[in-house]
């Protein structure tokens, strides 16, 4: 495959490693965080951490959709799913998310109709050929997913369905970047930009964190070579003393974004003052509800949402991974009583998840060989 | 939900002019370009996430992703059958 080469080829990955390497500092030891799932994945994938010097360490970021959703919004979602009539529609990768009161699966074997969709058109369609239903999607995803939702309201707007609304879940990555930046427990040198929401938001919003935080951020292909170029890129940065934010997926991600998908959004949507994420808690500015002009599409005007909140449950250590303050490995349930099959985190439930994305492939990366040797 | 698979423009404007066919890993399906500032043409490779076209890629772009997505395994199974299983018009 001429093509794939391109992005794969081991004798740049390993030229690449070598300049990584030769920019290291002795003595200094460097923290770079991936925010995005998809990049996690192809880190453990592919192995990526092998070709990096020791000093380099990559934590996983938050940028798992549903490993972000609390669990009260899941048991809200199935308060919803309650109600008479209603048809409630989700992604699939929703479906095992366990809320407070176990997953959609759960309730749908208590007797509540919660599908599967793949679009939110689908639920759309659902809701046209089922007009005695009150069908509801049950948004979810960062600013990648969206735009989706943004244009489907504008089409049952446009065709005036009065049987369809949105249980929006929408986060923004931004907000969530900077409630890590602004947390304690972590000294990050530098950031992975994600792939996908940035063809949407483009570059500009990641601006405040080179020139508040002085720390460079290079927004990253999903390729093995997209992730180390994206490294050598950030290592030659705090080399040379710079903190920007570069664009290495050019090729994909327009410096400004998608204009006609942002418009979308800000024509139906609006910030909520705060939203409660997954083990970040509550973080202000970060999440998205519909605009008052969309209020008779918005399940949370339409139907009474009780508004559960729930504490994670006492095991789970998906907050701390999330921040990316502890490796999956280090959770005391993982791979025992947490497995993809019985996730009792969110961080395992979603393949994105680094938690699932360590599973599968069973990494042990240098760190916990090392780690587990000491341990013995 | 998270994967924006690629998927070659085979028709524009089937219905409405927002909907197009993609061949998507030799199956057909509607999708909608109406996110696109510049409508895609036939031969146009694009990246679908949740029925939506989010960019227009060139083709080695699209068949790496493909690659990666493959080496995906169950999770690409997983949305490639939604996808089949998606109505979209
Ligand atoms: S192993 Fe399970 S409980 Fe622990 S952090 Fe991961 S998903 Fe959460």
């Amino acid at each position: 495959m001429r093509f794939v080469d391109e992005y794969r080829d081991a004798e740049t990955a390993r030229a690449l490693a070598a300049r990584i390497s030769a920019l290291c500092e002795p003595g200094r030891r460097y923290t770079f965080m991936e925010v995005c799932g998809g990049h996690t994945h192809t880190i453990y994938q592919h192995g990526i951490e092998d070709y990096l010097p020791e000093q380099i360490t990559l934590v996983h970021g938050p940028g798992c959709p549903v490993c972000v959703i609390p669990m009260g919004r899941v048991d809200d979602a199935i308060h919803l799913a309650r109600q008479p009539d209603v048809l409630m529609t989700s992604f699939g990768d929703m479906m095992r998310v366990p809320g407070g009161d176990g997953s959609f699966f759960d309730s749908n074997a208590e007797g509540t109709d919660i599908r599967m969709v793949y679009s939110p058109l689908d639920a759309l369609n659902l809701a046209r050929a089922n007009p005695d239903r009150q069908v509801v999607f049950m948004a979810i995803g960062f600013e990648t997913t969206a735009p989706s939702t943004a244009m489907t309201l504008l089409r049952a707007a446009a065709e005036d369905l009065r049987n369809f609304s949105v249980f929006c879940n929408h986060v923004t990555i931004v907000p969530a970047i900077k409630a890590i930046l602004d947390s304690p427990d972590l000294r990050l040198d530098g950031f992975l930009g994600p792939g996908h929401v940035s063809t949407v938001i483009g570059c500009r919003p990641y601006e405040f964190i080179a020139r508040e935080y002085g720390k460079p951020v290079v927004v990253a292909g999903f390729e093995p070579l997209d992730i180390l170029e994206s490294i050598h890129r950030l290592m030659l940065q705090l080399r040379e003393g710079r903190a920007e934010v570069e664009n290495q997926y050019a090729r994909v991600v327009p410096w400004d974004g998608n204009p006609v998908a942002l418009r979308a959004i800000g024509e139906t949507m609006r910030l909520r003052p705060h939203f409660e994420w997954r083990g970040l808690g509550f973080i202000s500015h970060s999440a998205l509800r519909l605009r008052e002009e969309y209020a008779r599409f918005d399940a949370e005007e339409r139907f009474e949402v009780p508004g559960v909140r729930v504490a994670d449950p006492k095991a789970c250590q998906c907050g701390e991974v999330l921040k990316g303050v502890l490796k999956p490995w280090e959770c005391k349930v993982f791979g025992t009583a947490c497995t993809p099959e019985t996730p009792i985190g969110t961080c395992m439930v979603s393949p994105e998840g680094a938690c699932a994305a360590y599973y599968n492939f069973g990494r042990f990366t240098r760190t916990r060989v090392r780690e587990a040797v000491a341990g013995r | 939900m998270c994967l924006a698979i690629p998927g070659e423009v085979v028709e524009v404007g089937v219905g409405r002019p927002e909907l197009a066919r993609v061949e998507v890993s030799g199956v057909r399906r509607t999708v909608n370009v109406g996110l696109l500032a510049v409508p895609p043409a036939p031969g146009d490779w694009v990246l679908i996430h949740v029925g939506f076209a989010l960019s227009v890629v060139d083709e080695a772009e699209a068949r790496a992703t493909l690659a990666l997505l493959e080496e995906l395994g169950q999770a690409y199974e997983d949305e490639l059958a939604a996808l089949a299983g998606s109505r979209i018009d």
